[in-house]
């Protein structure tokens, strides 16, 4: 076997003691950096490129301690999800859906452990894919064109409506919200401006990152002025601090379907984390949510997101390296990072320096293994979070993300921009708009728009282009299924509400 | 005691964004007008890296990202608040001179000072390697029969360089003015996806740097039709150039830098000496041809004059084309 003998001289490149201590290094850093909102895996990397210059690290050391930072944001983002309803980074933004329920209810110590496994699950998945059919993926990948990325956005959005449990015609406006705010910054295809009143600042439109936070922490923030702290949400229960092995695994069916999802989603470079997320949650509540419990703390409806965010994360690494071409933010700033070592991922990365490439999937299996046994130990870390209260909390986690956001962007309107947000995550809140359907439009909008018209700029404008290719009409096949269901439910549970 | 707790919240959140301004900046510093991972990025961490490497520079140089508008949102930041200052460099390339000649900067190229180019990509024109288009010239016969009949693809949207570069070849071929707006273009987030969007059959070819796609030519996947460089490029001698063809064209991406338009003289000439004694270490010529630039020097006044006139140059073909009114 070929590939075995090229992955044990990776792992030989590997497991010396300083790239195990890297690794180590790497992964807690990775954790804390992801668990905090507002700093996330392309700001991690990128603070962290020039220590690896100043530590004169080896290029395979250096990719080393950054693939362990890049994986461990992914664990680490799931953290405040679930302590705070917070994402921390984009990926995440589904587990807060049922991970911030679990830990109301005193579950914390379980849902930090549920993901961690389902995290594992799907970052291995993906992993293992990596190692056996990454060309063979690349080849698969290049098949799909504007039309197709556009028909799986489309698959998308047509599952919102019950993506959260509340009122769905609430959850489509907060969705075409999502995808108004998208529409702001300069046309890719034209460069045209759009909605930016003038202001260069503007020209690139909304950072997610600061919109997450400004949704979601400044205007908790906000919410707890009005309520003087005297009412509010209290304290969480806080349960047990470390969760029963027997628990851990409950989700570990959603994590398998969500990494296959998440894995799909990754390897298409032009879908991503936050898509891999968004689709296996959205299909393991079609398949699995019976009795309505999604949205209320189900550990399936942290498994599946986690495991398709982390499979996602490992399938970018597929395009990033065969092709060049970055799947992500993230995976753009490891491209660099490539680069600035002169090393020129693209067809040929495997042929020309096997070394470098197989020490690199050593080390993630590596990585997957560390995070694993540092994540659940830390759990009883960060389920003391909670023992704080809010009107501490909420006030740092701002505050640091404040710091991390300008840091990256040194830009005091990204700031205001951020209060903005939190404004406009008050406003909606007092209505009962649930804020993931605004953040998920605002995230995939972008793309999916962009993707509409490359079809269109192909076909001279033409509409017809959506539905020539075999791929999309699959697609749109599977959407129409999807629906289906999804209706076939409703009736159902209308017709027999007392069933279960 | 819940105002109390009201008024500690505010505290601390008031603490964190005066920390925030507080943040002070180091000796040197280099901007890179675009998030971490572009080649604006690129063109600052590693000059940063070799200018501390080498010993040109006491203190490890400072990578700032200031993302925006293309280049734009850096531009105002130093031409409004850090003009003077001697110890910036901002990372530029013929994409930011092609951004400033169309209006979309706070002002010419005048209001900067050009320090210097230390490099330069150069543009193609590639298809896969099992195209029906032999050389540049059946492409452009394709496409001057019928504007409509082969989409191309880019990294920059219509009107940029990428796009400029095209029809530039498409103007030297003689095709009318009023055809152009008729050939497909489709704007891809850089060069490698709309290289591999090309092999996956949605697009026929690719315009755009060749540095950011060279592995797909030496993997034998792409052909270069038409380099568009006055001599062959090193690396890809047997690549034709467009002027070779019989198409009178050439189209730079060069890598170079500018600083405030009120640095002193002397700050002025203190990088202009420090970056040509970069340009002339072997370690530059490894870290660029690495990267699939030709090293080529333009410096101080010679390089203001280059910009000044390209920015001019860009502005007749943005007008020519299309592009501006």
């Amino acid at each position: 076997m070929d590939i075995l003998t090229s992955l044990i001289g990776g792992f030989a490149v590997a497991v010396t003691p300083l790239n195990l201590a890297l690794a180590v290094f790497g992964c807690f850093a990775g954790t804390l950096i992801g668990a905090l909102p507002g700093l996330g895996p392309v700001n991690g990397v990128a603070i962290l490129i020039p220590v690896a210059f100043a530590m004169k690290l080896e290029p395979g050391s250096a990719l080393i301690m950054l693939s362990c930072i890049y994986y461990g944001c992914m664990y680490g983002g799931r953290i405040s999800s679930i302590m705070l309803n917070i994402p921390g980074d984009e990926p995440a933004i589904m587990t807060t859906l049922d991970g911030y329920p679990m830990a109301r209810k005193g579950q914390a110590a379980k849902a930090l452990g549920i993901s961690a496994v389902a995290s594992f699950t799907g970052a291995t998945l993906a992993t293992l894919g990596l190692t056996f059919f990454a060309p063979l993926l690349a080849k698969a990948a290049i098949h799909f064109g504007p039309a197709d990325y556009f028909a799986l956005y489309v698959m998308a959005f047509a599952t919102i409506g019950g993506v959260t449990g509340v009122n769905p015609f609430k959850t489509l406006l907060a969705a075409v919200l999502g995808l108004l705010l998208a529409s702001v910054g300069l046309d890719p295809a034209t460069g045209t401006a759009r909605f930016t009143f003038g202001s260069y600042h503007l020209y690139d439109g909304f950072d997610p990152i600061v919109a997450i936070v400004g949704l979601f922490a400044v205007s908790e923030i906000i919410m707890y002025f009005e309520s003087h702290a005297t009412s509010g949400a209290g304290p969480a229960k806080l349960g047990r601090a470390l969760p029963r092995l027997r628990e851990v695994f409950e989700g570990f069916p959603a994590a398998l379907r969500g990494s296959v999802i998440g894995f799909v989603c990754g390897v298409l470079p032009g879908a991503g984390a936050s898509l891999g997320a968004f689709v296996s949650y959205s299909t393991e509540k079609q398949i699995s949510d019976k009795k309505g419990t999604f949205g209320t703390g189900d550990p399936r409806g942290i498994a599946a997101p986690e495991a398709g965010n982390n499979a996602a994360s490992g399938g970018a690494l597929i395009p990033m390296l065969t092709l060049g071409v970055p799947g992500s933010g993230t995976t753009a700033v490891m491209l660099a990072l490539l680069v600035s070592l002169n090393i020129q991922p693209g067809p040929l990365l495997f042929e020309r320096q096997p070394d470098l490439v197989w020490g690199l999937i050593a080390a993630l299996y590596l990585a997957n293994l560390v995070l694993l046994l540092l994540n659940v130990p830390m759990v009883g870390i960060f389920t003391r979070l909670l023992s704080l209260p809010q009107w501490l909390l909420m006030p740092i986690v701002v505050m640091v993300s404040f710091i991390g956001i300008y840091s990256i962007s040194h830009s005091s309107f990204d700031l205001f921009v951020m209060i903005g947000f939190g404004l406009l995550g008050y406003a909606l809140r007092k209505f009962e708009i649930s804020l993931v359907p605004v953040v998920l439009g605002l995230l995939l909008g972008a793309d999916m728009e962009n993707n509409l018209r490359r079809a269109l700029s192909i076909s001279g404008g033409d509409f017809g282009v959506l539905l020539q290719s075999p791929i999309a009409l699959v697609i749109y096949g599977f959407t129409a299924l999807m629906l289906l269901f999804s209706f076939g439910i409703a009736m159902r549970r209308r017709t027999a509400p007392l069933e279960d | 005691m819940s105002y109390t707790r009201s008024l500690i919240t505010g505290a601390i959140l008031a603490t964190g964004l005066t920390a925030i301004s507080a943040v002070t900046a180091s000796a040197a510093e280099c901007i890179a007008p675009a998030d971490p991972g572009g080649g604006w990025d690129f063109t600052c961490r590693t000059v940063g890296r070799l200018l501390t490497e080498l010993g040109l520079e006491e203190s490890t140089v400072q990578v700032t990202n200031m993302p925006g508008g293309v280049g734009a949102v850096a531009f105002a930041n130093v031409a409004g608040k850090r003009a003077s200052e001697g110890d910036l460099l901002v990372a530029t390339s013929t994409v930011g001179v092609t951004q400033i000649a169309q209006g979309k900067y706070p002002g010419g190229v005048d209001v900067m000072r050009w320090v210097g180019m230390l490099g330069t990509d150069v543009g193609v024109i590639t298809v896969p390697a099992d195209s029906e288009y032999e050389t540049i010239g059946d492409l452009l016969d394709a496409l001057k029969a019928d504007p409509t009949s082969v989409p191309v693809a880019g990294s920059s949207g219509a009107g940029g360089w990428d796009h400029i570069r095209l029809l530039m070849l498409a103007d030297a071929a003689g095709m009318p003015g009023d055809d152009y707006k008729a050939i497909r273009w489709v704007q891809f987030d850089g060069g490698s996806p709309a290289v591999t969007q090309m092999l996956g059959g949605q697009v026929g070819a690719v315009s755009t740097d060749l540095g950011e796609i060279a592995g797909f030519v030496e993997s034998g996947d792409i052909k270069i039709l038409a380099a568009l460089s006055d001599e062959p490029i090193p690396a890809f001698p047997d690549a034709p150039t467009a002027k070779d063809q019989g198409y009178d064209v050439t189209g730079y991406n060069w890598r170079g830098f500018y600083t405030g338009g009120d640095v002193s003289d002397e700050d002025y000439q203190a990088w202009v000496d420090e970056l040509k004694s970069l340009f002339d270490t072997p370690e530059w010529k490894e870290a660029a041809e690495g990267n699939g630039l030709i090293t080529v020097w333009r410096g101080g006044e010679e390089f203001e004059a280059y910009v000044a006139d390209q920015a001019k140059q860009m502005e007749e073909i943005s007008r020519s084309i299309g592009v501006i009114q």
